[in-house]
This record gives C-alpha cells, structure tokens and sequence, in this order.
C-alpha cells in the first residue's frame, strides 16, 4: 500500500521543514565571521547573548515571570467562567460569552493604543504584571470556548450526584469536576504559555525600559547594537534559546494539543 | 495576581445548596447569582481590558491625541482624512491586500496536501505530522529571526543560489511568504486533519462503489464536505494575514522602500515611531478593524448561503 514517489516527497517535505531549526542550532556553535565564535565551534555566541545589556538571565527570568503569570490568570479565569457558562442560566450569560469570543475579531494594535495608555493611568506602565494582565485578556476567547465545551462534555449526572450529596458548587468544581476537564485545562495552559513567551507586538508597545523586556524583544533589539552591523551568531543563539522551551513542552505535551482540537472544539 | 478575583465566587457558592422546601424562584435566583460569582472574574477581564479600551480608542480617534501631550480635545474627522491622505496609507492597504491573498492561497493549498498526505495514522505518518507541526511552536518573532539569519547574505546556508531574498520588493514578499508558510502550515494542516477525520469511511465506500476515481471522490465527496474546516482555515489565515506585523517589522523593516509597509506596520509607526500621534493611528486601527468585520461577515455570510 507504500507508494513510494509518495514517500520520498513526504520525506523531503519534512526535511524542509525540519532544517531551518536544525541549521540555527549548528550555526549558533559553529565559526563564523563577525560574531563571538570566529575560529573553531563553541558557545561564543550564547557568551555574547548572556553578556548582553541586563543579560539573558533577567530577560529569561521577565519571559518566565510573563509567561507564568499569564498561564495562572488565564488557568484561573477560564476554570470560573467555563464552570459559569456550562453549568449556570444567568441574565446576561450569552451577551458575555460573545463579547469575550468578539475579542479574537479585534486587531491587537487596535487595543494596544489604548491599552497603552489605560495601563499608564492604572500605574502599570512597563510593568510585567500589566503586560501579563493584557496577554491573559488575548486569551480568553479560546481559553473560556475550550473550557467550556470542556464543562458541557462532563456527564450532568456526576455534578448532580455531588450537588445531591450535599457539595456546594464551589467543592463540586474541585473535587468532582476538575479531574474531568484536565486535558482542557492542560491544552489553554500549553497555549497560554506559547502565546505569553514568543508575544513580540505586546511587549513592544507596552514596555520601554530595556531591563524590563521579555527575551523575543531583547533579541530582536540586540541585532542591531554594534553600529548597525548585525552579530548573526547571537541571534541564532537567541533564536534557540526561544525555541527550544517552546520545542520540549509542544513535543511533550504534543497529544494534549492534538487532542484539544481533535476533541471536535473547532469542527465546523 | 489580584485576590479578589480568585476568592470572590467562594462566599455566593454557599447558597446553592438546596435546602428542602425553598420556593423555585429563589433557588433561581441563586443558581443565577452563584453563575454571575463564577463568570465575575471573566467578566472583569472583558470590562477593563477589552470594552474600555474600545471606548478609549473610539475616543482617540476623534480626538488630537498625542503620545506625550494627551488628549487635546475633539478634531473630528481630522485624524481619518490626515490616514487616508498618508502617502504611504494606500501603498500599505494594496500590500497588505496582496499579501493576504498570496499567503491565504499557498497556505491552505498546500496545508491540504499536507493534511492528505498524512491522513492514515501510522508511525511513518507520525513522524510526518510531528515535522509539520514542529515549526508552530515557535513565535512568530523567533521564527521571523531565524528567517532574517536565513536570509542575510553574510550567515546564509543558501548563499549557494547567489539571490538577494529581501534585496526587491517582489523577493522580500515572497521570502516573507515562505516563512509564514514555514511556520503556519502544520497548524492549518492540524485543522484539516481534523475536518477530514470526521467524514465517514462509508461515504468513500460508496463513492466506491458508484465507480468513482480518485480525483473525482477528491473533487466531490473530500472537497465538499471538508468545507467547514476550509472555511475556519481561510477566516483564520485571512485575518491573521491583514493584521501582518511581527514578520515585516522584523524581517524586511518594511523595506525595500517602503514597499513591504502593512497597515498595522503603518498603525505602529503613527503611535510610536516618529508619528507620535495616538489620534491618527486609532483613526487607522478603526478603520482596519471595520475592514476586518466587513470581511468576516462577508465569509460568513458566503458560507452560510452555499449550505442553505
């Protein structure tokens, strides 16, 4: 049943898409002209990226700080309103759940200008927990959707058993229903994540003070410091370091992330 | 992490314990209030981070709004004929269309090869999907780096071609095209997947049987009942390609001069970089936004039409 013409251009096709990752890694320890790593293969590259302004340690420790925070409000947030709009009847309830889903319709720039400005008033201007607090808001469209065909997919039968024992909704969340929705929670989780470490437009707007930036900004700002000659050996050392989280946690998590679509959220 | 936002759905979620012989109505209520306790937190979100801003923009684009002066009071409708008066406000929005409709064809075209091709679930295939897919975990930023490095003719590792990638107009769209297809095509090809999962085997069956080759079992059974999955595909990548800004920024500056200039590109440089003029680029993010519903309702409505 192999066909193999088939087979080969299968084969190539990976290969294609697979060798920009596999090139940026070689070249990041290898020689090259113009960059830290002049003769011979090393991690002269990644010395300049750590040696870089505040350093890779403060720029990975904003990006994780960002991302972490991001992750929690957007896990937090979702698990209420996903329990709200599966299990409650109140006034109001599909008016909320399609203003929050209208946020995917519009622009980040457009809410950018004004965020900019809101946060400066909230005095959370270049400040982590206002740029997480505006990520989490970019999220939960799919956060709250997938969260809540999560809560509609639990059998009514086990929360009205733990309703009938006499749990509270608040116990009957936690101990009965959470188990259930697990690989929901898992999938906006991988996605906040991903979503809060590579942002770059989010971050560009809204935080100016160099030592405040998360990692895709500070890299992208580092090429062009040596009188506009570009060091490519630190931006593809930079380039790892931003990918490989990313690459471990979606290889890790990989069948959640199938699965969260494969559940049927965006069939038709 | 704000407190309240966790811990105010505790107190309301006491009283839906029903105590025997409490009228419905009440116990209405609170099944109503307990709701209102659990969606709070989103609701919050939405109003601060999402309606203000809304209001705010509105706003901004009737008003003379500088980015260090504030809000100097009502110019309507200043700002929009200032946009539409930009010399680059038209070059933007014919690129900008251009790119979308490049990138929107080769994208799900290709995603669909991609999707048929590693349709069977076997190791091989697995293997396949997980290359595919590999590339859509990184940012749009990192991607677009890594590209630029690509690119460059001092680091590149196809210097061998001798061709300048973002050198003209017409080489920096394509090779921008190349790496939003780079990175993209596992996601959509994912979606797909998805779609043609779902389309029975008996429906192959019997196309089968009725004597259909395969072309016309692709051309009249796959094509038309993946259709949703194609539809979600093309909303996403079109409105996802019109708010282009990560890749250009990065890669091509918007250069070769000027000539690779999106809309959100032009939106950013009016707020913050040499422009200074919040006014002008919310007067501009209103008017993409309107283009950007116009579109998605056109889509749906297309959409909705072929099916009834």
């Amino acid at each position: 049943m192999f066909r193999t013409p088939q087979r080969i251009l299968a084969g190539g096709l990976a290969i294609l898409f697979l060798f920009p990752l596999a090139w940026a890694s070689v070249a990041s320890v290898s020689p090259q002209p113009g960059s830290a790593q002049i003769d011979g293969w090393g991690f002269g590259n990644y010395r300049t990226l750590a040696a870089y302004q505040a350093g890779i340690g403060q720029y990975l420790l904003n990006s994780t700080a960002v991302s972490l925070m991001t992750v929690a409000l957007t896990l937090a947030v979702s698990l209420f309103g996903g329990y709200a709009f599966a299990n409650f009847r109140f006034p109001g309830r599909n008016v909320l759940f399609l203003v929050t889903l209208a946020i995917l319709m519009v622009p980040y720039a457009t809410l950018l200008i004004p965020l900019y400005v809101l946060l400066n008033q909230l005095g959370l201007q270049d400040s982590l927990l206002g740029l997480s607090l505006v990520l989490t808001m970019f999220q939960l469209p799919f956060a709250i959707f997938m969260m809540r065909i999560s809560f509609e997919a639990v059998p009514k039968e086990l929360a009205e058993s733990a309703l009938v024992d006499g749990c509270g909704s608040f116990r009957a969340l936690f101990h009965i229903q959470l188990p259930a929705v697990k690989p929901g929670l898992i999938t906006v989780g991988l996605f906040a994540f991903l979503a809060a470490w590579n942002d770059f437009i989010t971050p560009l707007v809204l935080i100016s003070d160099s030592a405040k930036m998360p990692l895709p900004l500070a890299v992208a700002n580092m090429r062009q410091q040596v009188m506009g000659i570009v060091d490519y050996g630190a931006t593809e050392a930079g380039v790892v370091v931003l990918a490989l989280p990313c690459i471990l946690l979606f290889l890790a998590l990989q069948r959640h992330y199938v699965r969260g679509f494969m559940s049927g959220a965006l069939k038709g | 992490m704000p407190p309240s936002l966790i811990t105010a759905p505790e107190r309301p979620a006491q009283a839906v314990e029903p105590p025997a012989g409490r009228s419905n109505r009440r116990r209405r209520r609170s099944m109503s209030l307990t709701g209102w306790a659990y969606a709070a937190p989103t609701a919050l979100f939405v109003l601060i981070f999402f309606i203000v801003p809304i209001a705010i923009v509105a706003r901004m684009s009737v008003s003379d709004w500088g980015l260090f002066t504030g809000n100097r009071g009502l110019n309507a409708p200043e700002n929009f004929t200032d946009v539409v008066d930009n010399r680059l406000f038209w070059p933007a929005v014919g690129f900008t269309v251009k790119y979308t409709v490049v990138t929107t064809v080769i994208l799900i075209g290709l995603s669909l090869g991609l999707a048929l091709i590693v349709q069977e679930s076997n190791r091989w295939n697995g293997f396949l999907r997980t290359s595919f897919l590999v590339p859509s975990a990184l940012g749009l930023a990192s991607a677009s780096l890594l590209f630029y490095a690509i690119y460059s003719p001092q680091s590149s590792p196809l210097g061998f071609l001798g061709v300048s990638f973002l050198g003209t107009p017409n080489a920096a769209l394509w090779s921008t095209v190349a790496l939003i297809v780079w990175r993209f095509a596992g996601f959509y090809m994912l979606l797909l997947l998805v779609g043609l999962q779902g389309i029975s085997g008996d429906v192959y069956e019997a196309a089968r049987l009725d004597g259909a080759g395969r072309w016309q079992t692709f051309r009249y059974v796959t094509l038309p009942l993946l259709r949703p999955s194609l539809a979600l595909c093309t909303i996403l990548c079109l409105t996802g390609s019109m708010l282009a800004f990560d890749q250009f920024y990065l890669l091509t500056k918007g250069g070769p001069d000027n000539s690779t200039i999106t809309v959100v590109q032009l939106i950013y440089n009016m707020a913050f970089f040499g422009g200074n003029n919040l006014g002008r680029a919310a007067a501009l993010s209103i008017i993409l936004l309107a283009a950007l519903l116009v579109v998605n309702v056109l889509q749906f409505r297309g959409l909705r039409d072929r099916e009834g």
